[in-house]
């Protein structure tokens, strides 16, 4: 059983990690690496947190 | 980026950016941080005792508690401030400056990604212990928990932290339930505490086993402050952040409690100082299968539960790293998706990966105990600078530790403390960790840094500071 535990774990983790390659390859490709990396640190907080005390 | 949106059909992208999603609350909070933490209750803490006895564990679990009380206090006070993701990267880069930020980073995925590796080596070893099969290796089980865990992360936060929960409370019952089955009220019925602990055995090495179990007293706590990883995904800040860490915070000083009593009245402090588990070997010694069996399992899931926040937060501080051009930008694309720094959790996949089939978990363990300290000790600095330069009552602040400076100090003194100790156990890796973050810090200031917008990294609008 432990064996095929074992198995099954190489097995999870091939087809999991070839998905995340797979999905990564297709948002690069449907989406510009100006929307991509257009994250801002902050904007929530000038947004919609204003600084007051 | 509308027509990019139409492409991928299902998406939307909120506003003009694609940013982390905030659908976290103070629960999710709490996940991470004690699910980082309790996996060393499960094993580490009782390294200590190998160090300098039983008692010495105690005194370390109680001091390092202060330790860890302080930096949860400077924490919520200083992240409730700057909610941003890279947590005490953020907090470094307004507050100090870009040096002192690029160092913090570092220390964190170091001290994240190392943890995540022990944790993974720790649940393949647990499972071939308990499999007791020849030939059965435990990387089939590493693989699968780094890969697992790292597609948990890349398909959003949400999930990973309400998984989080769940097994990091079932592992945190499952000690609770330990606790309350062998009669800790009563002492001679399966507890021997009296007779396993005396005045001759207590301190077998005197107080320099004192000093000597800091190193591993560490693991009572060692990863609460991972809790301001998740500053931009938390719906409310000011409010979760301090909630959630301060709790964590009581959570596992009552654990790490109930874990000493247990496992020092159940084992001969020689034997407690070199097991791998504890906890399971509690469970054994109490002669149920049942809390046996509990207790293995509890072992997994704390495991678990680590890797799982690990990732959560080293991804999150590469990611930052790259939003400000510490390093290349590519690394802080956001999944227009799942809104996760994917690319950041698949760069650090196959680190992780190699660490983790080629280096021993003492070393790992050590590595990750390293860059934790360093960041403590930037913490007890990092506080003393933030009140100076924005005192009290000059910006907003989700909440105010009481007792300023003296947290400070005490968070100073113990981290020299602590490092004595680790210069006493692994010298080496000490003196060589200080070399790579002396190198990298002047590739960073002679290279890296002319490719930094160096406006558009402070991002929080606060005053100027006092003095300037």
């Amino acid at each position: 059983m432990w064996m095929a535990l074992s198995y099954a774990c190489w097995g999870i983790s091939i087809v999991l990690a070839l998905w995340m390659l797979y999905d990564w390859f297709k948002v690069d490709t449907a989406y510009s690496e100006d929307v991509l990396t257009s994250s801002r640190e902050g904007e929530l907080e000038a947004a919609s947190e204003q600084h007051r005390i | 980026m509308a027509a990019a949106a139409e492409t991928a059909g299902t998406t939307t992208i909120h506003g003009d950016r694609v940013s982390l999603l905030r659908v976290l609350g103070p629960a999710h909070v709490w996940a991470l941080g004690v699910g980082i933490v309790l996996v060393g209750e499960f094993t580490g803490w009782n390294f200590s005792a190998d160090k300098g006895g039983t008692l010495a564990a105690l005194i370390v679990c109680w001091v390092v508690g202060l330790l860890y009380t302080s930096v949860a206090m400077i924490d919520s006070e200083v992240t409730s401030t700057v909610a941003a993701a890279g947590g005490q990267y953020a907090q470094a880069k307004h507050i100090v400056g870009p040096l002192m930020a690029f160092n913090v980073a570092l220390f964190l995925v170091f001290a994240y990604t190392m943890l995540e590796v022990s944790d993974a080596i720790l649940l393949g070893d647990t499972i071939v212990a308990k499999a007791g099969v020849d030939g059965l290796t435990h990387n089939s089980f590493i693989a699968a928990t780094i890969v697992v865990l790292a597609w948990l992360n890349y398909r959003g936060v949400l999930m990973t932290l309400n998984v989080n929960f769940v097994i990091t409370a079932i592992a945190y019952v499952s000690i609770v339930i330990l606790f309350f089955s062998v009669s800790p009220w009563t002492q001679g019925a399966v507890l021997k505490l009296n007779e396993l602990v005396t005045p001759g055995n207590a301190l077998p090495y005197g107080w320099i086993g004192v000093i000597a179990a800091f190193q591993f007293g560490i693991w009572y706590y060692l990863g609460i402050e991972g809790t301001t990883q998740a500053a931009e995904e938390v719906r409310s800040p000011a409010r979760s952040l301090p909630y959630g860490t301060m709790a964590g915070m009581i959570t596992l000083l009552i654990a790490a409690a109930m874990t000493w009593y247990v496992c020092a009245s159940l084992m001969p402090w020689e034997y407690l100082g070199i097991t791998p588990y504890p906890l399971w070997d509690a469970g054994k010694l109490t002669g149920s299968p049942l809390l046996e069996n509990l207790l293995f399992i509890a072992t997994l899931l704390a495991a678990l539960a680590s890797a799982n926040g690990c990732i959560n937060d080293a991804a999150r501080a590469w990611f930052s790293l790259g939003r400000d051009r510490y390093l290349p930008s590519w690394f802080s694309a956001v999944h227009p998706r799942y809104r996760t720094p994917y690319r950041s959790i698949l760069f650090l996949l196959p680190i992780a990966l190699a660490f983790a089939f080629i280096a021993d978990l003492n070393q790992a363990i050590t590595f990750s105990i390293l860059s934790g300290v360093l960041q403590y000790t930037f913490m007890s600095i990092n506080i003393m600078m933030f009140r100076k330069k924005w005192p009290l009552g000059t910006i907003r602040r989700g909440y105010t530790h009481p007792f300023h400076p003296l947290p400070a100090i005490v968070l100073f003194c113990l981290c020299v403390v602590t490092f004595f100790a680790i210069f006493l156990g692994f010298g080496s890796q000490l003196i060589a960790m200080t070399i790579f973050y002396f190198l990298i810090s002047l590739w960073f200031h002679f290279y890296r840094y002319k490719f930094v917008r160096r406006g558009d990294q402070f991002t929080m609008p606060w005053p100027k500071p006092q003095g300037y």
